[in-house]
Formats: C-alpha cells, sequence, structure tokens
C-alpha cells in the first residue's frame, strides 16, 4: 500500500481537501470574527459593514467584565471564574463516572428492565425545561443544596449523562468481547477488566463526553442565577447574562465576556483531541 | 472510586448560609447595571456605615432570570425583603401574591412623588410600591448633521440629511405606542377590555406602513441597526430610550429631545416605572425596611441616582432641583416623561405584545391595516380565554386506582410468568453498576418531572390551581380556535417542528461526517489546526452568535445579501417569506450544531480497524463502496446514539428561532416547544396550559423514540 500513501501525504495529492477545508473554515469563523470585533471595539459603536475586522481595538469592554468589584470590594471576575471552572470540572468528573459505570452495564450484562432503562434515558431528554424548573428549585431547597455549588453539580451532571450513557453504550458495543472472554479466562474480575481494558480502549468516546458534560456546566445560566444566593457564587455565563437588559444588551461587553468564555473550552478540546483520534487502532489492539 | 467522587461532591465550597434571622439585615434583588448599579451601591454602603443597625445586602440577578426566581423564591420564603423592578407586572404579582403593600414612611408620602408614577403602581385600588425611576422614549438627535428638532413631525420627516431620516425598532410595539397613543388609541378601554381595533390604532398602523413603504426609516430595524446607523451618521433622529446613551460613541455630538407633534397629537411612548416593591414573606423588621426606603428613595439618593446613575427620578422635590433641570438630557426625558402613557399593569397586557407586534410586521410588509389588527384582537381574546371549567376529581382518582390495580395484577402476573425475581437476582452486579446514575436520575429528573407533569391537570390563574382534568388537552388537540392550516395552530406548528428537526439533524450529520472524514486520517496535514478552528461555532455562547447570524440576514445591511449581490441577485428579505425564514433559522442552527456531530464523529470512526479499510482497498473497494459497505456500518453504534438524541434537542431548541427568525412571519417559523414557554411566562401564566403544551411534546418524541428503537432492531 506504500505506493498510495506517497501520494496522499503530498500537500499537493491533499489539495482538494484544503480546500474544502478552507472554505469551511472561512465560513465557520466569519460570525465569530464579528465577535471579536464587537469585543474589540469600545462600548457598542461597531460600525456596520461587510468587514469583520475591527477599525479601532481597545480593552475596556474587557476590563469592564474582568474588572467586576462587588460592595466589599471583592473581584467578582475570579470567584465566577472559580466557581465555573470547580462546577464544571466537577460535573465532567461525576457525569463521566455514573455513565461510564452505566454504559458498561448497558453493554456488557442482560438484565430485566435494560430496553426501560435505555428508553428511560432517551425519555428524560425529551422533558421540555418549562415543566421542570420550579419542581427542581423546590427539591434543591428541600434537600439544602439551594445555594450550593453541589447542587449546581447533580443538575448539570444528571443533565449530561444520558447522551453520555448512550454514546458511551454505543462505543463500548463495538470493543471485540473476545478480549474481555480472554481476560476472564485469565482469572481477571469484571471491574478489572471494565478498568484496565474496556475503558482504556473507550479513550475517544470518553473524550467526546467529558467535553460534552463540561459544556453543559460551562454554559449553563438560568438555573444558576435562580438558585445561587450571592453574587460571589455566580458562574460566568451568570454575569455574561447580566449584560442583557430588559430593552438593550450591552453587545461589546457580551461579546468580550463570550470570548473569555470559550477560550477554556477551546484549550479543553486542544488538549483531548488527541484522545480522540486514538482509539483502537493506536492501543494496539487488533479484532 | 464512587466513594472519591461523592467525597469530593461533599467538599465542594457551599454558599455562604443566609442569616435569616437578624431583622437588621435587608436583602434586596436588582438587575441594575453600570451606572446604575454603582449609584445604587453608593447609596447602601453609606447606609450600612451611618447605622449600625440596618445591614443591607444587595444582590444582582440577570433580567432573564429576575422573574423566574422571584416566582420559585418568594413562595418558599427564599426571596428577597425588597427589590427593583419595573412596574408592568405589578398585577400579576400582587394577585399572585409575591407582594405586601410597602409603607410609605412619613419622611415620603406618595403625594411627594410625580402623580403619574404612583398610579402606575396601583393595581385593585392598592398602592403597591415606591417609585424609583421612570423611563421612556425620547427623541436623540446629532447635532452633526442637523441645527435643531423640527417642532412638529412632518418637516423630521423632510430633513435631508443622512440616508434615513428617522429610525427606530419600527417594527415592536413597545415603540409603535407612540404613535398608537398619538392617534388616541388605547389597549384597555373603560371597562377594561381589550381593545386594539380602535380608529387610532388603524391609522397609527397605517402611517408606519406608509413610512416604511417610502423607505423614510429601515422596516428591518433592530436595536443594535439603530444605534450603529445614528453612530455612523446615517440618521439624523433616532427614536430610543435612556439605555441608549451608553451605546452613543463619544465622538458623537448629540441632544435629546422630547418626540415632536403629530397632525393628530403628541406622540406618547410608554411610561415605564421602576419601582421598590416589599416582598411578601420578608423578614426584615419594619424599621429596617423604612430606612432603606428613605435612603433609596429620599430626596438624597434620588438625587444621587439621577445624578450617577443617569435615573429620571419621580419625587418631586428632587425633580425640580437644578441638578435635574439644569441637566439637558435628563430635563428632556422628565418633559417627556409628562407626555407618556404608563404601560398598563393590567396581566391581561402581558397577552397583548405577541400579537401586536405581529400585526405591527404585517403592515410593515405592506398587509392592510384594519384586517391586522383585526387578527390581532382575535389573537388576545383566544390567549386571554376563560380557563376551561373545574372537574369533578372522583371520576379520574377512580380511573386512576383502577388502572393501578389492574396493573399491579398484570405486573405480578408477568413477574411470574417470566420468572423475574431469579432474573434479577442473578443480574445484581448489573445493577450495582447502574444504581449511581438511576439514583441522580430519579432525583433530580424524574422526581420533577412527575410534579411538573402533574401541573397539566390544573388551570393556572391568580395564584391557585383548579383541577380540570383532562380539559387542558382537549383544547390543544381541537384547536378550534385556528383552523388546522393557521400558522398558529397546533397542527401546523407540529409539522414545522418535524420539518425543522429533519433539516437540522441532516444537515448537521452529513456535514459533521464529511468534515471529520477529511480530518482523520493521520497523514493529514494540518488537520490539528482545522479541528480546533473548526469547534469554535460549538465554544462561543449562542446568544451572541445567533444575533449576529440575525444581522447577517438583515434586507438592507446584512452580509447575505452583500454576499449574493457580487453574484447580482437581487436583496432578500429574509423574514417576510417563510421559506426565507425558515431556511435563515436553519443556516444559523447548522452552523452552530455541525461541530458537535464533527467531534462526534471523529470519536466515532476511531472505532473502526485501520487494517478493515486497507483490506477493501486492496480487494478493490473505490472510495464510495468502502464509506458505504465498511465505515458506515461500522459507524453506525457509535453514531446513531448521537443522531437519536440530536433529533430530540432540535425539537426542544426553541433559542435559535426566538433570536433570528422571532417566528416571523406571523408566527408560521416558530416550533412547539416556544408555544410551551409563551403560555408559561407571557401570556398571564397559564402554567396548567404550558404544562399539558409541554406534555404533548414529550408524547410526540416519545412515540418517535419508540419508532426508533423499532428501526435499529429491525436493521440490527
Amino acid at each position: 500500500m506504500s505506493r498510495h500513501v506517497d501520494r496522499r501525504t503530498t500537500w499537493v495529492g491533499q489539495w482538494w481537501r484544503h480546500a474544502i477545508l478552507i472554505v469551511v473554515t472561512m465560513m465557520a469563523l466569519y460570525p465569530v470574527l464579528w465577535v471579536v470585533k464587537m469585543a474589540l471595539t469600545p462600548g457598542d459603536s461597531f460600525d456596520l459593514s461587510a468587514n469583520p475586522f475591527p477599525s479601532q481595538v481597545s480593552f475596556s469592554n474587557f476590563e469592564d467584565l474582568v474588572g467586576s468589584t462587588d460592595m466589599q470590594g471583592r473581584k467578582l471576575f475570579w470567584y465566577w471564574v472559580r466557581n465555573s471552572v470547580i462546577v464544571s470540572l466537577a460535573t465532567t468528573v461525576v457525569g463521566i463516572a455514573l455513565s461510564c459505570s452505566a454504559a458498561y452495564a448497558f453493554s456488557r450484562f442482560t438484565f430485566p428492565g435494560k430496553d426501560a432503562g435505555m428508553g428511560a434515558l432517551l425519555v428524560t431528554q425529551m422533558f421540555p425545561g418549562v415543566v421542570m424548573a420550579i419542581p427542581l428549585y423546590i427539591l434543591m431547597d428541600a434537600t439544602g443544596l439551594l445555594n450550593s455549588l453541589t447542587g449546581l453539580v447533580l443538575c448539570y451532571a444528571t443533565t449530561a449523562i444520558p447522551f453520555c450513557i448512550w454514546m458511551l453504550k454505543g462505543y463500548f458495543d463495538t470493543i471485540p468481547k473476545e478480549l474481555e472472554e480472554a481476560a476472564i479466562m485469565d482469572g481477571a474480575s469484571r471491574w478489572t477488566i471494565f478498568i484496565k481494558i474496556v475503558l482504556p480502549l473507550s479513550r475517544p468516546a470518553i473524550a467526546v463526553t467529558a467535553l460534552f458534560s463540561f459544556m453543559t456546566a460551562w454554559n449553563e445560566f438560568i438555573l444558576a442565577a435562580t438558585f445561587m444566593a450571592d453574587e460571589t457564587s455566580y458562574t460566568l455565563p451568570v454575569a455574561l447574562q447580566r449584560y442583557v437588559g430588559d430593552y438593550s444588551t450591552q453587545w461589546g461587553a457580551f461579546a468580550a465576556g463570550a470570548i473569555l468564555v470559550s477560550i477554556p473550552v477551546m484549550a479543553l478540546f486542544f488538549a483531548l483531541q488527541k484522545n480522540l483520534v486514538e482509539g483502537l487502532t493506536a492501543g494496539g489492539v487488533k479484532g | 472510586m464512587f466513594l472519591l467522587v461523592l467525597a469530593s461532591l461533599l467538599l465542594l465550597p457551599a454558599g455562604s448560609a443566609i442569616a435569616q434571622d437578624d431583622p437588621g439585615r435587608v436583602l434586596l434583588w436588582h438587575a441594575y447595571r453600570g451606572e446604575e448599579r454603582a449609584a445604587l451601591e453608593s447609596i447602601v454602603r453609606s447606609l450600612n456605615e451611618s447605622r449600625s443597625d440596618v445591614r443591607v445586602d444587595l444582590l444582582a440577578v440577570p433580567n432573564e432570570a429576575f422573574r423566574q426566581r422571584l416566582t420559585a423564591a418568594i413562595p418558599r420564603g427564599n426571596g428577597p425583603d425588597l427589590f427593583i423592578a419595573a412596574h408592568e407586572a405589578v398585577g400579576e404579582w400582587s394577585t399572585n401574591g409575591l407582594l405586601d403593600p410597602l409603607s410609605f414612611p412619613a419622611s415620603l408620602p406618595p403625594d411627594a412623588f410625580i402623580p403619574s408614577t404612583t398610579d402606575a403602581l396601583r393595581f385593585d385600588g392598592q398602592l403597591w410600591a415606591m417609585p424609583l425611576a421612570f423611563k421612556s422614549l425620547a427623541l436623540y438627535w446629532n447635532k452633526g448633521l442637523v441645527d435643531a428638532v423640527p417642532g412638529d413631525f412632518e418637516s423630521l420627516l423632510a430633513t435631508e440629511a443622512g440616508d434615513f431620516p428617522l429610525v427606530y425598532e419600527v417594527g415592536n410595539f413597545y415603540h409603535h405606542a407612540a404613535f398608537f397613543h398619538a392617534f388616541g388609541a388605547r389597549i384597555f378601554d373603560a371597562d377594561g377590555n381589550v381593545d386594539v381595533e380602535s380608529p387610532g390604532a388603524i391609522a397609527s398602523m397605517q402611517l408606519v406602513g406608509r413610512l416604511a413603504a417610502t423607505e423614510a426609516i429601515p422596516p428591518e430595524a433592530d436595536g443594535a441597526l439603530v444605534s450603529n446607523l445614528f453612530n455612523a451618521g446615517k440618521a439624523p433622529f433616532v427614536i430610543n430610550g435612556p439605555w441608549f446613551l451608553g451605546e452613543i460613541r463619544d465622538d458623537v455630538d448629540f441632544g435629546v429631545a422630547p418626540l415632536p407633534r403629530l397632525k393628530e397629537g403628541a406622540l406618547q411612548p410608554f411610561l415605564t416605572v421602576e419601582a421598590l416593591y416589599l416582598a411578601k414573606h420578608h423578614t426584615a423588621s419594619d424599621a429596617a425596611i423604612d430606612a432603606v426606603v428613605e435612603a433609596i428613595g429620599g430626596r438624597e439618593g434620588s438625587l444621587l441616582r439621577a445624578q450617577r446613575g443617569r435615573q429620571c427620578v419621580p419625587l418631586q422635590s428632587a425633580a425640580s432641583d437644578p441638578i435635574i433641570t439644569n441637566d439637558p438630557v435628563l430635563a428632556a426625558f422628565v418633559a417627556q416623561g409628562a407626555q407618556a402613557v404608563a404601560t398598563p399593569s393590567r396581566p391581561e397586557m402581558g397577552a397583548v405584545w405577541e400579537p401586536m407586534n405581529r400585526a405591527l410586521r404585517r403592515v410593515l410588509r405592506g398587509a392592510a391595516p384594519g384586517p391586522s389588527v383585526a387578527e390581532a384582537q382575535q389573537e388576545i381574546g383566544f390567549y386571554l380565554r376563560p380557563p376551561p371549567e373545574e372537574a369533578n376529581p372522583t371520576p379520574y382518582l377512580v380511573l386512576v386506582g383502577l388502572l393501578l390495580l389492574v396493573g399491579g395484577a398484570w405486573a405480578v402476573r408477568r413477574a411470574k410468568a417470566i420468572a423475574l425475581v431469579p432474573r434479577v437476582r442473578s443480574a445484581l452486579p448489573a445493577y450495582a453498576y447502574l444504581a449511581p446514575a438511576a439514583l441522580g436520575m430519579t432525583a433530580v429528573v424524574f422526581i420533577p418531572f412527575l410534579a411538573g407533569a402533574a401541573v397539566s391537570l390544573f388551570a393556572h390563574s391568580g395564584g391557585e390551581f383548579t383541577f380540570v382534568g383532562l380539559r387542558n388537552f382537549a383544547r390543544i388537540l381541537s384547536s378550534q380556535e385556528y383552523g388546522v392550516t393557521h400558522p398558529l395552530s397546533f397542527w401546523f406548528t407540529l409539522v414545522v417542528t418535524v420539518a425543522w428537526t429533519v433539516a437540522n439533524v441532516f444537515m448537521h450529520v452529513s456535514i459533521g461526517l464529511g468534515l471529520a472524514l477529511l480530518l482523520r486520517d493521520p497523514w493529514m496535514k494540518l488537520k490539528g489546526v482545522y479541528r480546533v478552528l473548526l469547534i469554535v461555532p460549538w465554544a462561543v455562547p449562542n446568544y451572541i452568535t445567533a444575533l449576529i447570524w440575525k444581522g447577517m440576514f438583515n434586507r438592507q445591511f446584512g452580509a447575505v445579501n452583500a454576499f449574493l449581490d457580487l453574484f447580482g441577485v437581487e436583496p432578500v428579505s429574509w423574514f417576510s417569506n417563510f421559506f426565507t425564514s425558515f431556511a435563515a433559522n436553519v443556516a444559523t442552527n447548522t452552523w452552530l450544531g455541525f461541530p458537535f456531530m464533527m467531534v462526534v464523529t471523529l470519536g466515532a470512526l476511531q472505532a473502526i480497524p485501520r487494517d478493515l479499510l486497507e483490506a477493501a482497498e486492496v480487494d478493490g473497494a473505490n472510495a464510495w463502496q468502502r464509506f458505504r459497505h465498511v465505515t458506515l456500518p461500522l459507524l453506525k453504534p457509535a453514531l446513531l446514539p448521537a443522531v437519536i438524541l440530536g433529533a430530540v434537542w432540535t425539537f426542544n431548541m426553541f433559542n435559535i428561532i426566538y433570536l433570528v427568525s422571532a417566528g416571523e412571519p406571523d408566527g408560521s417559523t416558530e416550533i412547539l416547544i416556544s408555544e410551551a414557554y409563551k403560555w408559561a411566562f407571557t401570556r398571564q401564566a397559564q402554567y396548567g396550559y404550558a404544562s399539558a403544551y409541554a406534555l404533548m411534546i414529550f408524547g410526540i418524541l416519545w412515540m418517535w423514540g419508540r419508532l426508533t428503537a423499532r428501526m435499529s432492531e429491525a436493521s440490527a
């Protein structure tokens, strides 16, 4: 096969791929350049044209968010960053832990209620939020989790879990059972197989679900704005949403905040993308 | 491992506990930002310093969560003592039992305020709250383009400077109200019934229809466009509120004046009164609350809010102070405030906005004003129809009891028949893996859902729930108010929702799959760079990117039409036709959603052993055959979950539609979930009906889920 590889690995051999990707990337980035332009133009006075590059550059919009203080003079921005990071990472850890184990059960065991369980997970995604908000508030209040990051993590993790389980179960199903059967012959326990064989082989799917869980928590604001009783316990999206008023929105400041909020997501994706593309094949397993 | 997770959860920092027993502590919620917030904080800070027995804590709650938070928190005793909000909801809040009437301190009797502002806060003969500020639209003018403000509207329209003589959010009824009132129209007649088809209402619509048709005003102007045109010197006159002050560029020399006169009468915009409310179940002492009310509403606090926060304050002794009378901007807004009509605070007002906005936009697209407002009147009547009659719960309880009995008996028999107990026992390890997720889901998802679903059997009005059985569902399904093909009927919206879902899922999957296939190969150059750049649309909060897309579809100024112009295509008015409006929504959501599908597919592609593809290649299969017969079948198990769930999410994805097409034209591009939200949050908080709507959506999706399960079983 080496004769193919030579041509496809050169720039010339893959020019059409680059042509498509460059066009798509430009379309993907054009609206985002507008966000950057709005963020860098002082106030809300960006000009209107098809040109997505700012005519003047100022960081005043960024300072507005980063410099927020409360009455006691506390630097709120760093509280928000801390809360967002804690909540999102905890959601990711809890979400992945619960869904890996549940997905393994769905993939490898037969038990009464299996189909109903998978169906029930799908069903949760169909509940329109409008029915849930007030009962959820009452539940959090009754359990004393109102105004605590733990309560938020619980809400976010359970929001993310159904997708994670479905995604992981689908991926686990593609891992050859022969591997596990061989391990059982060698005397390994179910738990050891799960931890030592199945999870390492599923790195692409775990990377996807990690990113998904993180995003679920990272961008949510309605519950956080409703549950938390102190501005120092808000998360970043709540702070961003304050720029949206009844009659007008401070778009410049919102855009600056939107950029700050998306940078960690990009960083996380960058860190995860290696795992995303190194799965079965890189694990050295030949079915 | 799970113990570790649980322990880490418990270690998360908990929020500070609220000391509710201290009668000197006053908790105040507000939604202010910028200088208004700074002014309020400075008043509170000096109060906290001067009074050792009073401590005020402020909490800024984002506007979008404010109402929901009040409704959830106050009845459960988690609410604030005081809160600052606009007067419009005073009717709704007082009937729903969220308020105690605020007692005015002796130093600030009600007659110390401009009467129109206290009148706005009266409901059912009771004065509920203390006015703090009033806001209305006024006329901004660019001193670099024109020398003076014309005295009447006709000469203003004759101004030659700029591209348009006048710019304002013409498709928004809040802005149109100034014209509506100028022609003598009022939303409520003397008996308190909605009347939006008076001759004055029709005449006012006729006027703006003509202005748009002659391009005297740009017909698709939203807030961002208005400030752009004003800042760029393309519009000498703009109608806008005090919040616009912050959007004007520093180098624009501008003035503010009251709105000019029409031949038929003075332009009278809506007046919004921001007020200090006393929440029900407040815990602070009367003395502490009095101290806060005096500090914020009194003369000193009022002047500070006027000077620093640029607020028009209704306290007469402050309003006549030179600080305000010598400030040309504040003075203009105060003068306009005297020529304004308070936004009605009756709960029925919530049902008026949406139909009137639709009527206005119909007229702007060239429809006749008379039939347009007649339709709005009919729609308002539909939203305000009385709740279903109370039903007798006994037959329902008997039915439920019977069902439980029969179901229980059937379950026991079935369990015996399939030997459930031994099978469960042998599957115990599986349940151990499942238990943590199952517990969490039950507590946080299923129980709240059942509680929410139960509400669909009730009708909510004025804070009280009455049992109506299945009558909410009957109303939705019978669609008696509209014909089946009417854009606002349940069935029409259902078809649009299905089309919306199919179109989006198709676009997401095909683009995401295509990109993932291009980017999977290890020898592909720059693949890491492309991958990171291509997930940017997913990473940026969609609230702002959706707005940018809306701007890109603007007929006169949008990038899409500018691009089409390169190929000689006539400018498209995207939101005035169902298909183009729908396409704009789909384009935006495709852009937002393809990165997710690309990431999922990239992960799923790794489940395909590379040597399988190489073997196929050696066997002489071409690229398409390899994709069709090797990649696709092997991809399916890992990709199907994302496709099924993606469809469910898209079905309920209302915020993109809300932000991009806003249902235009005539509500035809709305989807089912947006209706549920509107019934719950505008249209008089009809929670029961909203919940029934949500359950209908749930039912449809559930059937779809069954169908896909069958399909995947059949193909497996």
